[in-house]
C-alpha cells in the first residue's frame, strides 16, 4: 500500500489575519506556520493503516523552501518520505497540476488531502486531482478503512451521511472523524532529520485566477446588553427581525 | 454564450440555497445580457422542477437515468460539463454545499474553467475583468479573486444571495447525456438521512452550545430553543471532541462554516478560532456568565447569565412569540 498525502503550510489558527500593500498581500510578518490542521488528519490516518510494515506514507508539498520546517514536523509524526514541489502555491489549479504530474509518473494506491486549507478553503485540490488522474474522489470524508481492493469512506451529505466503498486508487479530502492528529515524540523527531526529503521541480503551466485583494469583514457595532430573555426575545423580533 | 446553473436537490426537492444560486445565476445571466438554464439531476417531480422558472431559470434540462438517482461527483460532473456545452454555457452556478464542493474543482477541470469557491457576492465584471469575492482564511477574510480562464465555475455560499422571484416559467426538456461506466466507480452502499433536522450549512438561525452548556445530557435545552425557533444545532469544538455532539455539528475555523441570519452562541467564550466560523453570521447573540468573555465583543445582543436559568426564561419567550403571531 503506498499512501501519498498532500500536505499545506497555513498561518497558525490563532494568527490575526491582517493585510498590506494596498491589501493585496496576506501579512505574513510575526505569523507562524503549520501543518494544516486535516492534512494532520488525513497523515494521521494514512500511518495508522500502513502501521507495521502494510506499506509506506509519502508526504508531498507544492511550496518554496520556506516550507521545510512544516514537511519535517509531518517526517516527524511518521511519513516514510516526502516530496516538495518548488514552487509558490499560486492557486488549487496549480497545486494540483503539479501533483498529478508528480503522480503520473509516480503512482500510489490512495492519495489523501485535508478537506480543505484552512487560509484558502478552496476544498478544491482533491477533486481537481481526481479530474486529472482520471480517479474517484470524495472531498469531504468522516471515516476511511481500506481492505485489500477498495477503500470504505463515510462522507457528510446535508442532513446525513452517505458510506460508498470505492476501489483503489482514488482521492479522498480528510475532515475529522478520519483520526485524531498525531504528536510527534522525541523519536520522531530525530528520525525526521535524516529521512529523504526530495525536491523537485514545478512544471510550467498557464493560471487561471489571481486574488486581486483582500477585504477583512466590517467590524460589528457595540453589543446591546439585557438581563431578561423577554427583551431580547422583543429586541430581536422588532429590531434585528431575525425570528 | 449563457449561464447553467445547477439545481442541487435532497430526496427530490430543492433546498433554499438552491434557489439562491438560481437567483444568483439569474443575476449573472443579466449582467452579461443572456439565459439562464437550469440543471437537475436525480428524481425531482415535474411541479418542482417548474418551481426553477420562478427564480429565473429559462428551461430546465432534466437528467433522471436511474443510474444517476444517486450523487456520484464524478458522473456528476461530467453530466454538467455536457450540459454547459450543449447549451455553450460559459458560466457554470452552483451552491457551496458538500456535494457542491465535490463538484465544482471536476467541473472546472472539464470545462478548463477557473473556479471560484464561496462566492459572498455578485461578480464585478469592468475593463475585461471578472472578479469574484469569495470567503477566506476560514471566514476571518474574503479575497477577491480575478478569473481569468474564458470558461468560469462560481459556488455560492449558502444565506449569502437572497431569493429573488421573477415569476417566470421554465421549459422543460429531458437531457440523455452518455456517461461512461468508469464514472461509476464509487459505490453508494448506505445513506442515513436524519430528514426532521435543520441542516446546518443552510440553516438561517443556529443555536450552538459550548463548553459552559457542562455536558450533553444538558443539550436538551440547545435542541428545544432550537426547534422553536426552527433552527439548526451547532458547538464548539471541546464538544465534538469530547464526543458530547457529534462533529458535523462543531462550527469554526477548523469546522464547518455558517453565514446564518441568526446566531445564538451559548456558553461558548468566543475563541478566534470558533469566530472564524461564524463571524458572517448577520445577527449574533451571545448568553455567557462571564462578562468578560471575548464573544461580547463581537455580538450584537448579550445576556450576562447562566444558562441553566436563561435558557428555559429564553424558550418560553419564544414560544410566547411564537403563540401570538
Ligand atoms: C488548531 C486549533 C483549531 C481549533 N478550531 C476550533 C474550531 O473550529 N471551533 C471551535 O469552536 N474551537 C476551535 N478551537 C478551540 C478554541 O481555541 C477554543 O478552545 C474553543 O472554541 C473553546 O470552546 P468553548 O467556548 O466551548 O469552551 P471554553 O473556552 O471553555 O468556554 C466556555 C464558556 O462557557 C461559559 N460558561 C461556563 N459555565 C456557564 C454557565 N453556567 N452559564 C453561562 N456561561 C457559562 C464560560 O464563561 C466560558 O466563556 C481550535 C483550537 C486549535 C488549537
Ligand atoms: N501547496 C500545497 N501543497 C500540497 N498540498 C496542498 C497544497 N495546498 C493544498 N493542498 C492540499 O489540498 C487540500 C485542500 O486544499 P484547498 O483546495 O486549498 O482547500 C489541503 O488540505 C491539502 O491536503
Amino acid at each position: 500500500m503506498k499512501i501519498l498525502v498532500c500536505i499545506s503550510n497555513v498561518p497558525d489558527t490563532t494568527t490575526k489575519i491582517t493585510f498590506t500593500d494596498n491589501n493585496t498581500q496576506f501579512n505574513t510578518n510575526g505569523v507562524q506556520f503549520i501543518l494544516n490542521p486535516y492534512d494532520e488528519i488525513a497523515l494521521a490516518r494514512a500511518i495508522e493503516l500502513t502501521d507495521g510494515g502494510k506499506g509506506t506514507v509519502t508526504v508531498t508539498n507544492v511550496g518554496d523552501a520556506s516550507t521545510e520546517a512544516t514537511i519535517r514536523k509531518a517526517l516527524a509524526i511518521g511519513a516514510t518520505d516526502a516530496i516538495r514541489i518548488n514552487a509558490k502555491p499560486h492557486d488549487a489549479w496549480f497545486v494540483a497540476y503539479q501533483i498529478a504530474e508528480y503522480v503520473k509518473a509516480n503512482p500510489y494506491d490512495l492519495i489523501l488531502t485535508g478537506r480543505e486549507s484552512i487560509d484558502y478553503n478552496g476544498s478544491k485540490v482533491a477533486g481537481m486531482l481526481g479530474e486529472l488522474l482520471d480517479l474517484p474522489s470524495v472531498s469531504i470524508i468522516k471515516k476511511l478503512d481500506i481492505s485489500d481492493a477498495e477503500g470504505t469512506v463515510e462522507r457528510e451529505i446535508e442532513g446525513g451521511k452517505e458510506v460508498l466503498t470505492i476501489p483503489f486508487p482514488f482521492v479522498a479530502g480528510c475532515a475529522e472523524g478520519v483520526a485524531e492528529p498525531k504528536i510527534p515524540n522525541m523519536r520522531g523527531i530525530m528520525g525526521a532529520r535524516t529521512k529523504p526529503l526530495a525536491v523537485v521541480e514545478a512544471v510550467g503551466v498557464q493560471t487561471s485566477s489571481n486574488v486581486i485583494s483582500y477585504e477583512t469583514p466590517a467590524p460589528r457595532g457595540q453589543v446591546t446588553l439585557v438581563t431578561d430573555a423577554d427583551k431580547l426575545v422583543e429586541l430581536l423580533h422588532t429590531e434585528a427581525k431575525v425570528i | 454564450m449563457s449561464v447553467l446553473i445547477y439545481a442541487e436537490n435532497a430526496n427530490g426537492k430543492f433546498k433554499k440555497s438552491t434557489f439562491e444560486a438560481v437567483s444568483y445565476a439569474k443575476a449573472i445571466a443579466q449582467q452579461n445580457n443572456t439565459t439562464l438554464t437550469a440543471i437537475s439531476i436525480g428524481n425531482v417531480a415535474e411541479d418542482q422542477l417548474a418551481v426553477l422558472g420562478n427564480y429565473g431559470a429559462e428551461k430546465v434540462l432534466n437528467v433522471s437515468s436511474g443510474k444517476l438517482t444517486n450523487f456520484v461527483n464524478q458522473a456528476y460532473a461530467a453530466v454538467i460539463a455536457e450540459a454547459a456545452k450543449a447549451e455553450g454555457a460559459d458560466i457554470v452556478v452552483l451552491s457551496n454545499s458538500f456535494s457542491g464542493r465535490g463538484l465544482a474543482p471536476r467541473i472546472g477541470i472539464k470545462l478548463q474553467a477557473a473556479v471560484a469557491d464561496g462566492a459572498t457576492a455578485l461578480p464585478e465584471q469592468a475593463d475585461g475583468k471578472f472578479t469574484v469575492k469569495k470567503t477566506a482564511f476560514s471566514g476571518k477574510a474574503f479575497a477577491v479573486v480575478e478569473l481569468t480562464s474564458a470558461n468560469k465555475v462560481i459556488s455560492l455560499t449558502p444565506n449569502a444571495y437572497k431569493l429573488v422571484e421573477t415569476g417566470g416559467t421554465a421549459q422543460i426538456e429531458n437531457f440523455e447525456p452518455e456517461v461512461k461506466s468508469t464514472d461509476f466507480k464509487a459505490i453508494i452502499k448506505d445513506i442515513v438521512r436524519s430528514t426532521d433536522k435543520v441542516s446546518l450549512p443552510d440553516a438561517e438561525i443556529v443555536v450552538s452550545g459550548g463548553r459552559g452548556m457542562k455536558g450533553p445530557e444538558n443539550w436538551a435545552l440547545i435542541e428545544e430553543l432550537a426547534d422553536v425557533l426552527g433552527a439548526a444545532t451547532a458547538c464548539s469544538k471541546p464538544v465534538s471532541d469530547a464526543g458530547w455532539r457529534p462533529h458535523s455539528e462543531h462550527v469554526g475555523q477548523t469546522g464547518i462554516a455558517v453565514s446564518p441570519n441568526l446566531y445564538i452562541a451559548v456558553g461558548i467564550s468566543g475563541a478566534i478560532q470558533h469566530l472564524a466560523g461564524i463571524s458572517s453570521s448577520k445577527v449574533i447573540v451571545v448568553i455567557n456568565k462571564d462578562a468578560e468573555a471575548p464573544f461580547f465583543k463581537v455580538a450584537d445582543y448579550g445576556i450576562v447569565g447562566d444558562v441553566f436559568e436563561v435558557l428555559p426564561q429564553l424558550i418560553a419567550a419564544v414560544k410566547e412569540l411564537k403563540a401570538s403571531a
